[in-house]
């Protein structure tokens, strides 16, 4: 499966000019609000014409303004989980997770309702109206009622964005379940960037209507030329995996053969992750840093430095767990004289590894 | 009913059939026009928006004439539906037909509101999941306006059973063919002596007047509670 879409429209601000081709897997279109990423969603759903351009899942089109195709939303076969729900209210759960699966074609219903109601956690709720449920739970309802649709894309337009952080951190792992047990694949729109570390099998930043970077999350967020959502986004992503569970309330990931420390998160031993770790919270050392409380240091080559306009830069750094970023201060890069092939020495904060920036395993990328 | 006269008895219930097909048959159109003006641009909107207004804001003795114009006997439309073997005029179809675009534009305001309350991203996503426009309707907005749509259409009936003007102009007081309840009172009063009898016939309006708002604020309530989901 993969998706494969050239769009141009004209936009009140802004003019829209981008394609891409998609693997198979969530792509994430990644970029600040008005950079017109649910513009393009809405134009892969039908909701919005757009002047020129075509989309295709899997060979099959959707719409191409060069033959003047242009199949309306309903025959599409999507499944839309929008931001703020938008359940039936006067439709009781089982009656909003059935609704999509009534225009399913019969030989198309592949997911199974009883597993995908499992999957979600929401068993209980079936017989209540979406006005009784919190905004997690509807949002899990929406999941499933776009999956039941059995659909062939999915399409996700900012899933989490009208959600507090303890939401977020609720209905994050099932898209990453459905990530990797549903064989969908997945348009998914934010501009949060540990969202775009967990679930990302390819990113595709977008800026004023264009696509700015396209590849890897571990690529994309750690160019800070691109930085869709502002320098602060700026990360690294390592590939880790879970060593051992510590009393005093720590765990310890095996990073390419470092060592990490981080607040005790709920995975398995052996389990492997992805974990985020924001430049801004990285500080360099020219020197073995000694009596530092920090827990989590790693030694490495400066690979490179990017000043930006204002007085920081963005350091990577090459360690043995993979490239960290760093984002200091121009007047620090020149006091430690750091420059591309230094020794230098990363130190994060272990309280600064977020969980939310910590996601469950990923096959690709 | 027995202290009622048999000519009132006749009245009240020619009333409450004019009234009850005026509602029926109007409903339809009325929820289409109330739909169009709500979500649909197109040329010519305020025009039918106009239109549709016209009854209540014209003498009801105006319309009654240009009923009596366009579907008297030798109305345009009246000759064409007289081939048809459909007569409406000195009728009761023509006091409903009467009634009917008397209480239209009622019905179609309380509708159009409702409808403009339901938020059009819901049909959007009816429409993701599958649904043709045809069944986003009939599955999305039509419940959720139901309580719109019982208001407007019992709104229509307390109308269509009040009218007098257009009835009378255009149908006459004919005693039980177009003698609806109003004209009854009406032609009652005109003789020595029918006092009483506009009377009661007053009272029975009052009782079905105000049957019908608490019925409408009832059947809406439950409509809106079942609707809203809580």
């Amino acid at each position: 499966m993969s998706l494969s879409v050239r769009l141009q429209h004209e936009l009140p601000d802004m003019q829209l000019d981008l394609s891409f081709d998609a693997p198979p897997g969530v792509t994430v279109l990644f970029g600040r609000s008005g950079s017109g990423k649910t513009t393009v969603v809405n134009a892969v759903a039908g909701l919005l014409r757009p002047a020129a351009g075509r989309v295709a899942v899997d060979g099959w089109e959707l719409f191409d303004t060069e033959q003047g195709l242009w199949l309306p939303p309903h025959r599409r076969r999507l499944g839309y989980i929008f931001q703020e729900g938008r359940l039936f209210p006067h439709l009781t759960v089982r009656q909003n997770l059935s609704y999509g699966r009534w225009f399913a074609p019969k030989g198309a219903r592949r997911e199974n309702p009883d597993k995908v109601i499992e999957m979600l956690g929401i068993g209980h709720m079936l017989n209540r109206r979406p006005a009784g449920l919190s905004g997690g739970e509807k949002q899990r309802v929406a999941i499933g009622r776009a999956l039941l649709a059995s659909p062939r894309l999915i399409l996700a337009d900012e899933p989490l964005a009208a959600l507090d952080d303890a939401r977020k951190a609720e209905i994050l792992p099932y898209f990453e379940r459905l990530r990797d047990e549903v064989s969908v694949p997945i348009l998914y729109v934010t501009h949060a960037a540990a969202e775009v570390a967990r679930l990302a099998t390819s990113v595709v930043a977008l800026q004023d209507g264009k696509v700015v970077r396209h590849g890897p999350a571990s690529d994309v967020l750690a160019d800070p030329s691109v930085a869709p959502a502002g320098v602060r986004a700026v990360g690294a992503v390592l590939q880790v995996k879970v060593c051992e569970h510590h009393a005093d309330g720590l765990t310890e990931l095996d990073a390419g053969g470092a060592r990490l420390f981080l607040p005790r998160i709920p995975h398995q031993i052996g389990e492997d992750l992805r974990i985020r770790i924001p430049a801004q919270e990285v500080i360099l050392s020219n020197k073995r840093p000694e009596g530092l409380s920090a827990l989590n240091m790693l030694e490495g080559v400066v690979d490179s430095i990017r000043a930006g306009e204002g007085p920081g830069a963005i350091v990577s750094v090459k360690t043995p767990a993979g490239p960290i970023l760093a984002r200091v201060t121009r007047r620090s890069v020149a006091a430690l004289g750091l420059e591309p092939g230094c020794v230098c020495f990363a130190v994060i904060k272990t309280v600064a590894l977020a969980p939310q920036d910590v996601g469950g395993r990923l096959n690709a990328s | 009913m027995g202290w009622l006269g048999p000519a009132e008895l006749e009245a009240l219930r020619l009333s409450l059939r004019v009234s009850f097909w005026a509602t029926l048959v109007t409903l339809p159109f009325g929820i289409f026009v109330a739909y169009a003006l709500a979500r649909w641009r197109f040329p010519g909107r305020q025009l039918l928006n106009g239109l549709v207004h016209l009854p209540l804001i014209l003498p009801p003795v105006v319309t009654g004439y240009l009923l009596l114009l366009t579907f008297g006997i030798q109305g345009p439309l009246g000759k064409l539906l007289a081939e048809l073997g459909i007569v409406v005029a000195f009728r009761w179809t023509g006091a409903a037909l009467a009634a009917g675009i008397m209480a239209f534009p009622l019905m179609v305001r309380a509708i159009r509101l409702s409808i403009e309350a339901v938020d059009p991203k819901l049909e959007q996503a009816g429409a993701t999941l599958g649904a043709s426009r045809l069944f986003v309707f009939a599955t999305v907005t039509l419940p959720m306006i139901l309580p719109g749509v019982i208001a407007g259409a019992i709104l229509a009936f307390a109308k269509a059973m009040g009218e007098f003007g257009a009835t009378i102009t255009f149908v006459s007081n004919i005693p039980g063919q177009t003698q609806t309840l109003p004209s009854a009172v009406y032609a009652f009063l005109q003789v020595p002596g029918g006092e009483n009898a506009a009377t009661r016939l007053v009272v029975v309006s009052i009782i079905i007047a105000m049957g019908a708002l608490l019925l409408s604020e009832y059947v809406g309530r439950r409509a809106a509670e079942r609707v809203s989901g809580s």
